[in-house]
């Protein structure tokens, strides 16, 4: 089974979860319908898309409405703290959701208590909680952006917010940020860190990168951090190894973008709906 | 008020920090990021030179912001606060090294037709000719979907910035990345 749990900026949206479908750029679950135009919908959709080429069942979901004020967060990672031993998951993502470092904890002891641990993935606000509760190495991979990562090279910083100016603008070194994140315990032992060139890096050991193709305007546009971990998520889940399933979804995010010949306006939408080309043209 | 007063009230042991008192600094601490950000919002307006801070670590949650105040200041801040329902939980003392700095670099991409600017992680692309915001994208902070699905579409000089309706660290940064994309659009 295969789990993604994160937040969905609709206030009225009660804590909800189950398989979803994909329509019409919306996911729908139960009686909602929830446009995949960001965020966790867009790596959720990205996933279902992924696992469609794959033949693979689609991924339970468990999601609230959160707009910022934490309450909908707060009650994520309690359900999840609760429940989530009723479930055997082989790959778990987690995603957007307020960073609280208690609660982060919360759902983490639960885990603990698995008779199997889940190959466990974290991005955005769950990997800054997970990183700040100092249990980075608890999972197995982050997908950070390069302002993600360098708040995990820096020791100190408890949000990106507070990212040092000298770690800031030394972005250019990704290396020895890679270097400084692990020497720091604060990287799991895969990263796959997104940017102008994709870094594949396991225990601090680069072990691929990917750049082709180049399409500049990918980093303007909203969601393209989410479908690539939406679909390296669920390549994991369908039996690739981490390595190749993070070298296979940087490529094709990369081709499912430029596919869509975008221009830094377009939305995530128009990319997800060519990722299934990219994944067979990629795969043979 | 009074546990505040009697906070403020210097010591006879530390008799010489009253001598210091004007240029001395606190910290107020509130419930949540939103109270933070609407707290500098109306103590800005009113003309207090304040500013945003990470908290030390020892009351530090999560997702939060503290704001720096002049001790001196504090009993006027706070009435000023409680007249429109919002107080804080606490103020503290600090040292330099204790609290963080918000992140004040900003990464700036020219696409042509379109300016990105970037933020700690927060980055908003603006159409340079029409000046309306096309894209929204980073952040891991639940209000960072919500503020791009309102955002996006809106004209830069006329929208709301986006620390009005922003309640996280995500938000805030967005603002930044906001107000440094009219600067360098909107200033002529």
């Amino acid at each position: 089974m295969f789990g993604i749990a994160g937040i969905i900026p609709d206030e009225t949206l009660p804590l909800v979860y189950g398989v979803p479908v994909l329509k019409d750029n919306h996911l729908i679950i139960d009686r909602w319908q929830i446009p995949i135009e960001r965020g966790t919908a867009a790596l959720i959709a990205s996933a279902i898309k992924t696992l469609e080429v794959f033949k693979k069942p689609n991924p339970i979901v468990f999601l609230v409405g959160d707009i910022g004020k934490g309450t909908g967060s707060k009650s994520l990672y309690q359900f999840l703290a609760e429940n989530l031993f009723q479930h055997s998951f082989q790959v778990f993502t987690f995603h957007y959701i307020l960073p609280e470092v208690d609660s982060c904890l919360k759902v983490i002891f639960s885990i603990e208590k698995l008779s199997k641990k889940p190959f466990l993935i974290a991005d955005a606000g769950f990997m800054y909680a997970v990183k700040m509760a100092g249990y980075a190495n608890f999972f197995d991979l982050f997908t950070p952006d390069l302002g993600e990562l360098a708040f995990l090279a820096d020791e100190k910083a408890p949000h990106p917010f507070y990212t040092r100016g000298f770690l800031l603008s030394n972005e250019k070194d990704i290396e020895s940020l890679i270097k400084r994140a692990y020497q720091y315990q604060n990287a799991p032992p895969y990263l796959l860190v997104k940017g102008e060139k994709d870094w594949v890096v396991y225990n601090q050991e680069v072990l691929a990168t990917v750049d082709e193709p180049l399409v500049p305007e990918l980093e303007a546009i909203g969601g393209t951090g989410d479908t690539i971990t939406g679909m390296v998520s669920a390549l994991i889940y369908a039996g690739y190894p981490p390595e190749k399933a993070c070298i296979l979804a940087a490529k094709a995010n990369r081709l499912a973008g430029a596919l869509a010949s975008p221009t830094p306006a377009t939305q995530i939408s128009t990319i997800i709906d060519f990722i299934p080309n990219a994944l067979k043209k990629l795969t043979g | 008020m009074m546990e505040w007063l009697t906070k403020l009230l210097p010591t006879k042991r530390n008799k010489k920090d009253k001598t210091n008192q004007s240029s001395q600094k606190a910290l107020l601490i509130f419930e949540n990021t939103s109270e933070v950000i609407q707290a500098e919002r109306i103590l800005q307006t009113q003309g207090y030179k304040v500013k945003v801070v990470g908290p030390p670590p020892e009351v530090r949650k999560g997702c939060d912001l503290a704001i720096e105040v002049p001790v001196v200041e504090i009993p006027g801040i706070i009435n000023l606060l409680k007249t429109r329902k919002i107080e804080p939980l606490d103020f503290i003392s600090f040292s330099e090294e204790e609290i963080l700095k918000p992140v004040d670099l900003f990464h700036v991409k020219d696409f042509g037709e379109y300016l990105m600017v970037r933020a700690a992680n927060m980055k908003i692309t603006v159409d340079k000719k029409t000046l309306t915001i096309v894209n929204v994208s980073g952040g891991g902070c639940p209000d960072v979907p919500y503020l791009a699905s309102i955002l996006i579409g809106l004209n830069l000089k006329n929208s709301f910035p986006p620390k009005e309706k922003g309640h996280t660290l995500c938000g805030y940064a967005l603002h930044l990345a906001y107000e440094k994309a009219k600067e360098l659009l909107c200033s002529e």
